[in-house]
């Protein structure tokens, strides 16, 4: 598809790659016997809005079970989202079916955590290559797929020898190599890496996020790294976005981000990153939030923050739910009171921990079938 | 004389049909009480063999441990199994990284604490059940009495780690081993878990061996750090000065590898090249030699020993020079 043909389906500036629009992903939560009674839905992501622009990386960040993956799978549409807009380009990613998203695939790549598990254990690296090239019809002949296999795996700093060995052969950090130079086989444009460093050891890890620098500089990509990894996210990141519970809270430069997180949850999450220096360990304050992450089945009224959140005030913060709005140019927040926050005109206070049920459902109920609800929903 | 006292303890694997493995190789160190030693290192380099060697919960058929782990006087690897056991639930208290495999899945969190309380300390009925809701609240488990009565798999991570905490405490051990207590859990619900741990040691005096691969980690809460690589302590020194100029080529390379929340962007990493698949048996020289930079003839030929370097413990033919060690925190 050009984008001619899909002209004027929405405006855009040149340098926005993904516009996402809205975007709602809920899972049904099914129960009795067969599964067959739909008695709430998780609610993974729940109504985002962010561009990522061409040429820069985009870091997504946020605690365990906030939506961070579920939406990197709802853009790639790997899950169908319920609601909502995902933009590459002029193209409008939910009208795609087929063979046009078949094609439209081999533009954004996706690296996964576990390089292991996401790689075919059967397979030599040379075939689990070539597959990729081979279904978007790039591997034109026997020599130009060799030399590109070869440049691809000079690129990632892997011998060549590499072709005929299979993934089990490899380091962890090696076979992260691999995952990526499979992405980069069919040129895509985009990359959505998802904790494409956590399972590595540090040494590994920081050779991991330097080939991920230097190839974006080769190759020209667009990332969108999604990790919990703050201090990870802040190093590769132009632009942040902080998840809680299915939705942005905020949004910055990376640099901007950590001289002035404006949303209470960011203020607590920067501080709760350890930084390996004594110094500064000893001197600074801790925002230590209390109790658990809600339930995203049973997402909190109005802020959802509000059950953890310090700042809390008596009106609005339960009650409505704050939009993500522009603070300064750049800088987006969701938060009723960042003003006051940040001028100290209001002043954080003693949480209590509420107690979480996990998916909404009280374990004193009697579960129908499997023991745990995830299980039920995977 | 320490609270303990580990000396050149050594665990061997040995399967029917394959080489000897060292997994961890003349390990020493001492810990007092109220004071925080850590073991840092990357995976693979022993640090959980070590804290189940001294626990003795290390499996009974194919290793062989040697040294000594001296706790108040007594050899804890000489002790009998049932010996071992008791001494777990009295003196020695210890937390894991996946806390649903050491609580046990079908008896309520209550059941589990006070069984702990009646054995060790002889409290009975209510006295024991207002102990365990005690301890469940001063571990931060909101609504504790109604916790008191629900399962492990009820509970998320952080209550999961909180409840081991309880139960560890419930028996008020002098000593606690916590191998990689945070690592399965978020960020925010790490600082929680950690303010607790230094709480811990700061009120009552336990002694703490924190285990983990997170430097960050131990720059907040140990007061010494043992680094090991490859089964090794190969440097040893008081957080500041670890943190503050780390003289190992490892150590060093370790810190120059993490990417700073406080570092500005653009800042380049300088990893450490290869892995821990590219490592020599120390017997032949320096275990890191493939990968350290610093290398020199010597590495490849005779071991480096633990020597004493300033405060501090190095294991190092050519350590990284004090004037370049020196780093600028990114302040
Ligand atoms: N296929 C699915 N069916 C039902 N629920 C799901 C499914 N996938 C994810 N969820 C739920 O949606 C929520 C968001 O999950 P998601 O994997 O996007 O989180 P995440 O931010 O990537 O977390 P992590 O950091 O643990 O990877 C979680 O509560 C998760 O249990
Ligand atoms: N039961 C076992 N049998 C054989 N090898 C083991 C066993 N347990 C651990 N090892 C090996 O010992 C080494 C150290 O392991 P461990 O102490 O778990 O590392 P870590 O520092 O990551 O905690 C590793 O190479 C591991 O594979
Ligand atoms: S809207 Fe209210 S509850 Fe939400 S973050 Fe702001 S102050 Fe806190
Ligand atoms: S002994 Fe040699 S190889 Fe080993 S860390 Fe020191 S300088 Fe490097
Ligand atoms: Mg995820
Ligand atoms: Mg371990």
């Amino acid at each position: 598809m050009t984008t001619a043909e899909s002209a004027g389906t929405q405006e855009s500036t040149v340098d926005t790659l993904v516009s996402i629009q809205d975007l709602k992903v809920h899972f049904p939560i099914k129960r009795g016997v067969v599964l067959d009674r739909t008695v709430g839905y998780v609610y993974a992501v729940d109504g985002v809005t962010l561009e990522v622009k061409r040429g820069e990386t985009y870091g997504l960040v946020g605690e365990s079970g906030c939506g961070k993956t579920t939406l990197g799978r709802g853009l790639l549409r790997l899950v169908e989202p319920t609601s909502g807009h995902a933009w590459f380009e002029d193209v409008d990613l939910a009208t795609l079916k087929g063979e046009r998203l078949r094609k439209m695939r081999r533009r954004m790549q996706m690296v996964f955590q576990d390089p292991l598990s996401s790689l075919d254990p059967r397979q030599s690296v040379e075939s689990i290559l070539v597959e990729g090239m081979r279904a978007h019809d790039l591997d034109k002949s026997k020599e130009s797929t060799r030399r590109r296999l070869l440049e691809l795996l000079d690129a990632v700093g892997l011998p060549s020898t590499s072709l005929r060995k299979y993934p089990h052969e490899f380091s962890g950090g090696q076979r992260q190599r691999i995952g990526i130079a499979r992405a980069l086989t069919v040129e895509p444009d985009l990359i959505v890496a998802d904790e494409p460093v956590s399972a590595l050891d540090v040494s590994v890890q920081a050779q991991v996020i330097n080939l991920l620098e230097d190839l974006q500089n080769e190759f020209g990509l667009t990332y969108l790294v999604i990790a919990h990894d703050l201090a990870v996210v802040r190093h590769i990141s132009d632009r942040v976005g902080v998840m809680y519970l299915g939705g942005l809270v905020e949004e910055a430069t990376s640099d901007a981000l950590y001289a002035e997180p404006l949303h209470p949850y960011t203020r607590a999450l920067l501080s709760a990153v350890p930084v390996p220096d004594p110094e500064v360990e000893d001197a600074r304050e801790r925002i230590l939030l209390a109790g658990d992450l809600p339930s995203p089945a049973n997402p909190p009224t109005g802020c959802r923050f509000h059950t953890r959140c310090p700042w809390k005030q008596e009106e609005l913060c339960d009650t409505d739910r704050p939009e993500l709005r522009e603070f300064r140019p750049g800088h987006r927040v969701a938060c009723h009171y960042a003003e006051d926050i940040l001028a100290g005109r209001i002043q954080p206070h003693e949480v209590r921990a509420e107690l979480v049920e996990e998916h909404g459902i009280s374990p004193d109920m009697p579960l129908v079938g499997p023991a745990s609800v995830t299980e039920v929903l995977e | 004389m320490a609270l303990l006292e580990v000396r050149d303890l050594s665990v061997v694997f040995q399967r029917k049909g394959e080489k000897p493995f060292t997994a961890v190789d003349g390990v020493s160190f001492d810990v007092d009480p109220g004071q925080t030693v850590g073991l840092v290192g990357e995976s693979g380099c022993g640090k959980s063999v070590t804290s189940l060697a001294i626990m003795g919960l290390l499996p009974r058929r194919g290793n062989r441990v040697g040294g000594t782990a001296t706790f108040e006087g007594t050899n804890l690897l000489s002790l009998s199994d049932n010996q071992m056991r008791e001494r777990r639930g009295r003196d020695l208290g210890m937390v894991f990284q996946d806390p649903l495999s050491s609580l046990n899945p079908v008896i309520s969190i209550g059941l589990q604490v006070t069984e702990v309380l009646q054995r060790h300390r002889g409290m009975k009925g209510d006295a024991a059940k207002r102990k365990a809701a005690e301890l469940l609240d001063k571990v931060g488990i909101p609504d504790p009495t109604r916790r008191l009565s629900e399962y492990p798999h009820q509970l998320s991570g952080g209550m999961r780690q909180r409840a081991l905490i309880a139960i560890a405490l419930a028996c008020a051990p002098r000593l606690l081993i916590a191998d990689e207590p945070t690592t399965a859990l978020d960020v925010t619900i790490q600082a929680q878990i950690l303010s607790l741990l230094k709480e811990l040691v700061t009120d009552t005096g336990t002694a703490l061996v924190m285990i983990t691969h997170d430097l960050g980690v131990v720059a907040g809460l140990c007061d010494e750090v043992n680094v090991l690589y490859g089964g090794k302590i190969v440097e040893r020194a008081e957080r500041h000065a670890l943190f503050n100029h780390a003289r190992h080529p490892y150590t060093h390379g370790l810190l120059g590898s993490i990417p700073r929340l406080d570092a500005p962007k653009g800042e380049k990493l300088v990893p450490i090249k290869g892995s821990v698949s590219d490592n020599i048996p120390w017997d032949n020289g320096c275990a890191f030699a493939p990968r350290c930079p610093n290398a020199i003839d010597d590495c490849r030929q005779t071991m480096p020993v633990l020597e004493t370097d300033g405060p501090g413990q190095l294991r190092c033919h050519n350590p990284v020079e004090l004037a370049d060690a020196v780093r600028e925190g990114a302040r």
